[in-house]
Order: structure tokens, then sequence, then C-alpha cells
């Protein structure tokens, strides 16, 4: 079953339709409510390795669907500390859970300054509503 | 595309109603899904679905020729066929590609009705006609007709239908609707396909979803055709590819004379080069039309098989790959992932 639309106000959400929780210099990482509509039920999740760099607006892994396959865009950079297994195990649980179960990767921020560019939850709903 | 240049079926409004994604398909704004691919699929295998599927062509080929015109012009014995049955065929060019793979239906002496691809119907009508001999009418009535499959293994139960062999017809009535009844589809399944004049095809979608049948979108017909290896034109098969390539030999009657037999004598007699197999993924990843198989072949088709839980596909490969337990390697995006192949079909009931 899929989540009810939301976009909780304690994250940071990138224009490609993904989000980050930032925690200290670690951040957790994500696909919206909005992302995982559009694709449809999830049914493979390709991760980044573990100790690789991702780069803000840069490809950080693929989420597919049974008929479409979308790049993964990171909303931060740094480096990979943890992915999420159960997403890759089971990745219907991103269109179940998208901002708590459903998290994609962990990383370490390389620089918070890019966090600035980033939208906070009301200026993602308009960005959504334009869509 | 622009959505003002799509056509519509006469159940547009009910998919609209009912949730579905449209998506433009063949010309036709067409949904792709309702509640979601994989409950639908899993519906057809277990219970019943019902799919729009009045995009596809109507073909009336009648008169004194139409026999004998048809008989040259497709690729299966049509001597083979008795009033109320219908066959599976292929409209093949000099070449022995393939113009469209179609249903042929015999509706009366001298009557025949072609079922063929929504997005050949153009270039089958137009074949036909510059081929069309003296004593044949031939006539596109795609228009006239509202087409519902119903598909699954309670669909015959549900819809209150006596058993019949697969590949008959006949006129009936479903609810009150007139409809000619096929015993046939593109799911692996047991069902129908229910024709029904256009004005009465959201009556009878209304009365297949009243009797239990679950809305299914063109997410799942693909799905679930590839997990039986059906080959979808267009995909699988092309002007391009050849019958016996492609493992449709079982309906290409050499003995007969059609347009590009010679071809595909010759080619049965030698051997062909590469044959059209199903796979299996071993590894994480999804197969999609266009991705290189090692050795020089490519994707046909792929998808995720929602009763394998993994990735399926076909694609053409050199003979001595062509055998069921052979290790395939596929590009999936910049990866290899191992794929191996196998019989068909990629999903059988009793797994």
């Amino acid at each position: 079953m899929s989540a009810a639309e939301s976009y909780p106000d304690d994250l940071r959400y990138h224009p490609e339709h993904d989000w980050a929780r930032v925690d200290g210099d670690e951040a957790t990482l994500g696909i919206t409510w909005f992302a995982q509509d559009a694709l449809g039920e999830l049914v493979h999740y390709e991760a980044p390795e573990v100790g690789s760099t991702v780069t803000k607006d840069q490809p950080c892994g693929e989420v597919e669907s049974v008929k479409a396959v979308s790049d993964v865009i990171s909303p931060l950079s740094g480096e990979v500390l943890e992915v999420n297994q159960k997403a890759v195990d089971e990745p219907e649980i991103v269109n179940e859970d998208p901002y708590s179960e459903g998290w994609l990767i962990r990383i370490r921020v390389s620089d918070s300054s890019e966090m600035d560019a980033l939208m906070d939850a009301e200026a993602y709903r308009a960005h959504v509503a334009e869509q | 595309m622009e959505a003002t240049s799509l056509e519509r079926t006469p159940l547009y409004a009910r998919h609209v109603e009912l949730g579905a994604r449209m998506v433009p398909f063949a010309g036709y704004e067409m949904p792709v899904q309702y509640a979601g691919v994989i409950e639908e699929h899993r519906a057809v295998r277990t219970d019943c679905g019902a799919f729009d599927v009045s995009h596809m062509g109507e073909i009336h080929v009648d008169g004194p020729a139409a026999h004998a015109f048809l008989q040259e012009m497709l690729s299966n014995d049509l001597d083979k066929l008795s009033d109320g049955e219908a066959q599976y065929t292929l409209l093949t060019n000099e070449q022995g590609g393939i113009v469209d793979d179609l249903i042929v239906y015999r509706l009366a002496h001298g009557q025949y009705l072609l079922v063929v691809n929504a997005s050949n119907r153009q270039s089958v009508y137009d074949w036909l006609k510059e081929r069309e001999a003296r004593g044949t009418e031939i006539r596109d009535t795609s228009d006239e007709y509202g087409l519902v499959a119903v598909q699954g293994p309670r669909s015959i139960e549900r819809l209150g239908l006596p058993d019949r062999p697969a590949f008959t017809h006949e006129l009936g009535r479903l609810d009150g609707i007139e409809v000619m009844v096929s015993r046939t589809g593109y799911t692996g399944e047991a069902g129908v396909e229910l024709c029904c004049a256009d004005e009465d095809a959201a009556a009878l979608w209304d009365a297949v979803l009243a009797r239990g049948a679950t809305p299914c979108g063109l997410g799942a017909r693909d799905t679930l055709r590839l997990e039986v290896c059906y080959p979808l034109h267009g995909n699988d098969i092309t002007l391009d590819t050849d019958a016996i390539s492609a493992g449709l030999g079982w309906a290409c009657a050499l003995e007969t004379e059609f347009t590009g037999v010679d071809t595909l004598r010759r080619i049965r007699e030698e051997g062909p080069e590469r044959k059209l197999v199903p796979f299996v993924m071993e590894e994480k990843g999804i197969p999609r039309q266009g991705m290189p198989i090692e050795g020089g072949c490519e994707v046909t088709s792929g998808t995720h098989s929602p009763m394998l839980d993994r990735g399926i596909g076909m694609g053409y490969v050199p003979m001595t790959s062509a055998v069921p337990d052979t290790e395939l390697e596929i590009d999936v995006r910049g990866k290899s992932r191992r794929a191996r192949v196998v019989s068909k079909p990629i999903y059988r009931k009793e797994q």
C-alpha cells in the first residue's frame, strides 16, 4: 500500500524530488512521496557503494518500477556511510514509507553550505504543485 | 506527443473515473495502470482481470476471393479454419519479415475479421489494400467496435459463459449486451475477448466489472504476456525479423504459398543464425528493451516479473547460446548482470 501524500516539515528538499534529513555532519537521503507516486510500485533499488562519494545534483543510484527507471539525484555531497538494505531487499518499502523506513542512504556531508540551496517543505510543496 | 492529438477509446471516461494513469500508446490515450501493475497482474493470474483493448484494429476482408487472398497474405494455413474458429497468424513481407502478427477470425464463408495491433492498424490496412485482389472487399472497421479482454482462471465462471475450446468464437449476449465472444487473449490465462458495438462498450465494461473483474492496464498486459513469452510486434518481432528465428514457425504453413515463404523455407532448411529466447535474471536488475546482451545481441523485451519477483526478458542470441541454462551477460546501464536462458514459458502455473 502506498503512503498518503506528505512532505514533512523537518526535511530539506531537492527539486528532483529527493529529501535530506540533516543531523550534525550526517544526512539521511531518500525520494519524496511525489517521486515514488510518479514511478509506481518500486521493484528495484540500485544503491551506491558504501564508501563511495555522492555529489549534489548528480545521480546516486536508481529506483525502478515495473514500467520505468529513474535516477536518484543526490541533494547533498558526501561519503556514503550506509545503504538501507531493506530498501534494496524490499523496495516497496519506499512506496509505503518514503520518509522513514524507506530511506535510501546515509552520508557524511562534505559541504554543509550546500544545504542552503535546498528547499524547505513549504517551498517544495509549491514546487510539486507546479508539476 | 500532444494530448490533443491522441485518440480515445469509448472507455476513456471510465478509465479516468477509475483513477487510471493515462499514457499515450499507439496514438491512443490508454490506461497504463489503475491500482498498480503488480496487483493487476496478480488478479489476472489468480482470478479475473479486464482490459480495454478497443485501440486494437479490426479489419474485415470479405468476398468470394477473400479466402484465396488471405491464404496468400498470411503465414498460417487458412484452410484449417472453419466458421466460428480463429487462428494466430503473421502478415509477412517478401523478405520473410513480419508486418504484423494478428488473429484471423472466420465469421462465415468468405467473411473474415482480422484483429491487428493498434500501432500497425494503418500499415496492415495499406498493405492489404495495395495487394487487394478482385473479389475482395477490405474495410477498416476499428472505430465501430469496442473490445474488452477478460482474462484469468475465474473469468469464464464470473462471466457466466459456457466452456469452449481456445481459438473459437460465437455471437452471444452478456447481461443483455450483444457481443462476439472469442476464446483468445494475451495473458496465458483462460479467458475471452469481447467485441461489441462502439456505443455499447461502456455498458459492457460496467457489466464485466460488476461481475468482479479487476480493471487492468497496459502495464499488466505487458508483464503478463512477457511471462508467457508472447512476442510483441515492434519489440520482439519486426519487419526485420523472421518467423523462424522468432520461434513462430508453428504459425507458418511452409507447405502453402504466401508472401516471403521461400525465404522462410530457406531459413528453416539452413537453420536460423540466431533465435529469440526467454531469459531470467540471476542477479538484481531489470532488463529493458535495447540493452546489449554480450555477444552483439540485445534485449527485445524486458520487465520485472511479478510472479517470479525478478527481471525477465527476451532477446535474439546466436544459436550456440539459444539453449536453456546458457548464461547471458546483460549490460544494465553500464553494469554487467547475469541472466540465464530458460525454456518457454518463463512462468508456469505449477511454480
